[in-house]
């Protein structure tokens, strides 16, 4: 009996090896301190601006490592991570307003490397540093938009229509219609039944509807304030500069946030948390402001605060609403207080140019607003606490008709203008978000992390091997070799499906050491056995493979079944635990025993000696 | 049949199931009685890892802490007398930005000189729940997945025993963390996942050599006989693989760092009690549940196991 594999299966596992090899070797080249550029507006860099960059890098002295213009973005490669600090301060004052620049480490993978698509793995935030957020979406909040929304386009639907109506209002039920007289309730049937199909319909008394959103469109308004949440986060983390950031849906109600390299966790959670936006009202001029403090709020008008605490009293009506705002900068006006200067979409600006036109000399407001939404425990309970401050940053007489572009000053500091108009940029959140979750590692820790965990697999690697050989001899060489490829194997994996290695993720490199030697520790025992049986060598190397194979397959199915569910229902660290947890079950099976099979068929496949066998 | 080791079980059954029922009975008083220190993944709450140049005065911090109402602040040295971490359980009325900011310059304002922030994490009391939530579910798949699989592939009474033998691995390793009062906290529950992972393994192998002993054994031989024949076999492979799983364990345990201890820990334990488990439950508990040679034979006509290898 002789123990031959087909040329087939030979070439299949040295090929499998070689590709194992090529992309598993980026993780060996590091990382490159760098610092990327790109454009904080709609435009791309153009080549132009990369030249003036790398010139001005070079004449303040850095040595580039390397530096590349691709797809309007800039990455500059440096040699210490002190001279891509140092430039990145300088890029940041010379591009300020037209790039945002960040500091991120560029895989050093050599350009052969490159060529065969292979690329390191992500490093966790908790091996490179950075931080988490969790964000909860107050669905709530998005719900009672939408049914103000409605509200408020029914009573325009209706006064387009001329129906007459006495009141539409926002009810805890969902909108209350009520009618005067039975010609109007034919006529708002009319209109409700032809444009708000969506809503579902209920009377509810004489001349009275009830409408509710129905649980279809509830879903997608949470789907699409999750959505429209998850874009402008993505505007406002550009904004801060961060390389790399990751923005992902978890569930129905959560967006994870991770900034890997971000160490200002305060500036990061003002960007993240806040909901801020701006409106534009007319003040009410021909009402009493005291008469309405007294009770007496006229219609069509409602009270505000302005900075100082003192009542205002303002239109009901919105001329302009900050989602019409298309871009905002901050700056300094002619008197040298801080201003935003605003743009104005086209809607936008019709409105305001019609209402500045007929309003010349008249009061206008703005009315800065912003959500805050936080859980809190008192007294052991979970209490959610909301809060929309709104108040009035300014009041100014409309000298002159305006539409598109225009500026508004009453801010506080120069800091405040940067942040509102960054806030106004990016978009406003569609419902106020909160942190549910924040993790952040420094960079020493992640760094201190990625050494432990090296000398923990190197440690275990070494233990396993040493054993191995001791217990086994040739066949424990044979199961080493298996044992370095299966390692191979796994980070080449991880490395193509592009997975983020985490310390859990080591841990599991770890484990996968020990328990991969388990399907040789199977083949071997069975070959000894085989042995002490009287077969021999080559029958007992031929059964024992063939017998420990079926119990290989069903130990490692059920260790497989314990890690999906282990992935499909961990979240962070243990999915990335368990991830490694899967791929190296299944290249464990195939290193271990087609890998050794060869390996064995090799050496001891046309071996007729009956006697010796290192086993 | 030839074995290297002749050792008789299934004898020491009795004795094994009074040291399990033992171990598990301390284990359930103490989660009754101690319960289990969770953390904050868990419970929600906040940690804050601080790296000083020098050695810090613990309680000069936490004296501080005290005076500005962070009384049930958990403060302990980390890894070395420079690092310190402290723990807070949610703390009411205060928001999570404001928080951290107080804690921070509180810990700081009670040393010589302020230190480094390393880690921080924050767990609102919304995320704890969930997280118990999905465990407990993953925990729970797990053990149905198992069952399913091995009822298929084996038979009803040996898919029981196996469940019973995760669940007396794990209720123990637990039962270790509760009674030495360990932090158990989402890595502990990701090591109790993967000693099940590990153990089901571990009694697979030996399930597998006790259907093939049986059917290739003489008619006479009791099915006890053959239990104890199969774990004879197997037993050399057994100690070996959790060997080598011990000691990749060590590694992990004495080089991998403070954050993954707790992992490496429940996962040496569960090793131990794994083993122990998938001879000594898994097995025998079948055989009390009445297992038959008839059980494992092959229907009619047995498929053979697919390919080589």
């Amino acid at each position: 009996m002789q123990n031959h594999f087909p040329v087939w299966k030979n070439i299949l596992v040295i090929f499998v090896l070689l590709v194992g090899t090529i992309y598993a070797l980026p993780n060996l080249y590091g990382n490159d301190p760098a610092v990327q550029l790109a454009s904080s507006n709609p435009t791309p860099l153009q080549q132009s601006q990369a030249d003036a960059v790398a010139a001005s890098i070079k004449n303040a002295g850095f040595a580039l490592k390397s530096f590349e213009f691709a797809e309007g973005k800039i990455l500059a490669r440096f040699n210490n991570t002190d001279d891509q600090m140092k430039a990145a301060d300088m890029l940041r004052e010379q591009m300020s307003g037209k790039a945002t620049v960040a500091l991120n480490l560029a895989p050093a993978t050599p350009a052969w490397l490159r060529a065969f698509g292979a690329n390191p793995m992500h490093l966790g935030l908790d091996l490179r540093g950075g931080v988490h957020f969790l964000l909860e979406v107050d669905m709530d909040s998005a719900l009672k938009q939408a049914e103000e929304r409605y509200t408020n386009d029914i009573r325009s639907a209706f006064r387009d229509a001329k129906v007459r109506y006495q009141s539409v209002s926002k009810e805890s039920g969902g909108i209350k219609v009520v009618l005067p007289n039975e010609e109007s309730r034919v006529a708002a049937t009319e209109v409700l039944n032809k444009d708000f199909r969506a809503l579902d319909l209920v009377e509810s008394g004489p001349n009275e509807f009830t409408l509710n959103i129905p649980e279809r469109n509830l879903r997608e308004i949470k789907k699409a304030a999750l959505g429209q949440n998850i874009t402008t986060l993505r505007n406002r983390v550009n904004e801060l500069g961060v390389a790399e950031p990751i923005i992902q849906q978890q569930g129905d109600s959560r967006i994870v946030v991770q900034l890997p390299g971000v160490q200002d966790t305060t500036r990061a959670k003002e960007l993240l948390g806040t909901t801020a936006t701006l409106e534009y009202r007319l003040v009410d001029v021909e009402h009493d402001v005291q008469s309405a403090l007294g009770g007496h709020e006229p219609i069509g008008s409602r009270l505000y605060k302005d900075k100082n605490g003192a009542p205002v009293l303002l239109k009901r009506a919105v001329i302009v609403t900050g989602d019409q705002i298309t871009d905002a900068s901050s700056g300094l006006d002619q008197d040298g207080s801080p201003a935003v200067f605003i743009t104005l979409d086209g809607v936008g600006a019709k409105k305001m140019g019609k209402m500045t036109q007929e309003n010349i000399g008249k009061p206008m407001a703005v009315v800065f607003i912003e959500y805050k939404s936080e859980t809190r425990v008192v007294n052991g309970e979970k209490v959610q606490h909301k809060e929309k401050v709104e108040k009035v940053i300014s009041v100014a007489t409309i000298r002159d008709s305006f539409s598109k572009r225009f500026q508004t000053t009453g801010l506080d500091s120069p800091e405040e203008a940067r942040t509102l108009a960054l806030l106004l940029r990016a978009g406003a959140l569609a419902a106020p978000v909160e942190i549910v979750e924040e993790r952040t590692v420094g960079p020493s820790l992640g760094q201190e992390n990625i050494d432990q965990g090296m000398m923990s697999i190197t440690a275990g690697f070494l233990l396993v091997v040493f054993f191995m050989v001791v217990y086994y001899r040739a066949f424990g060489l044979i199961a080493n070799f298996a044992l370095l490829f299966n390692v191979v194997l796994l980070i080449s994996i991880m490395s193509v499906l592009q997975a983020t290695l985490t310390l859990p993720g080591m841990a599991g490199i770890v484990l996968t050491v020990g328990m991969a030697v388990d399907a040789n520790v199977l083949i071997n025992e069975r070959i000894r056995e085989e042995l002490r049986n009287g077969l021999s060598r080559q029958a007992s190397i031929y059964v024992g493979y063939e017998k420990a194979f079926a119990t290989i397959l069903d130990s490692n199915v059920t260790h497989f079944i314990v890690a999906v569910l282990l992935f499909g229902f961990g979240t962070g660290p243990v999915k990335g635990f368990a991830l490694v947890l899967m791929i190296g079950i299944a290249t464990s099976v195939f290193t271990a025993v087609t890998g050794t099979r060869m390996l064995v068929n090799w050496f001891y496949g046309n071996d007729h000696r009956a006697d010796k066998i290192s086993i | 049949m030839t074995s290297a080791t002749h050792i008789d079980f299934l004898s020491k059954r009795k004795l094994a199931f009074y040291f399990s029922g033992t171990l598990l009975l301390i284990s359930i008083v103490s989660f009754f009685v101690k319960g289990l220190d969770l953390g904050i993944d868990f419970t929600g709450g906040s940690l804050y890892e601080l790296h000083y140049n020098q050695a810090a005065d613990l309680d000069k911090m936490r004296s501080t802490l005290e005076q500005q109402g962070f009384a049930d602040a958990n403060l302990q040295h980390f890894g070395s007398a420079a690092d310190v971490l402290i723990r807070l359980k949610p703390v009411e009325n205060i928001s999570q930005k404001e928080l951290s900011e107080k804690v921070l310059s509180v810990a700081n304002s009670s040393q010589s000189q302020p230190g480094e922030l390393r880690r921080v994490e924050f767990v609102g009391p919304q995320v704890g729940d969930d997280l118990v939530n999905d465990g407990g579910l993953a925990l729970f798949f797990a053990f149905v997945g198992i069952m399913v699989y091995v009822s298929i592939r084996f038979e009803w009474k040996l898919s029981l025993s196996a469940i019973a033998a995760l669940f007396h691995d794990s209720i123990i390793t637990m039962g270790f963390f509760s009674v030495f009062g360990w932090e158990f906290d989402m890595t502990v529950l990701s090591a109790i996942l993967a000693l099940i992972g590990y153990s089901i393994n571990d009694t697979i192998v030996v399930y597998d050599r006790i259907r093939e002993t049986v059917r290739t054994s003489r008619i006479k031989e009791s099915i006890n006989e053959i239990v104890n024949t199969a774990l004879n076999d197997t037993l050399s492979r057994t100690i070996l693989t959790s060997l080598t799983v011990f000691l990749t364990l060590l590694a992990l345990a004495f080089l991998g760092g403070k954050t993954i201890h707790g992992f490496a820990i429940a996962m040496l334990i569960g090793v131990v009690k794994g083993t122990y488990s998938s001879i000594y439950i898994a097995s025998s508990l079948a055989l009390s549940l009445g297992l038959s040679r008839d059980d494992l034979m092959p229907p009619a006509k047995d498929s053979v196991v697919d390919d080589m290898p």
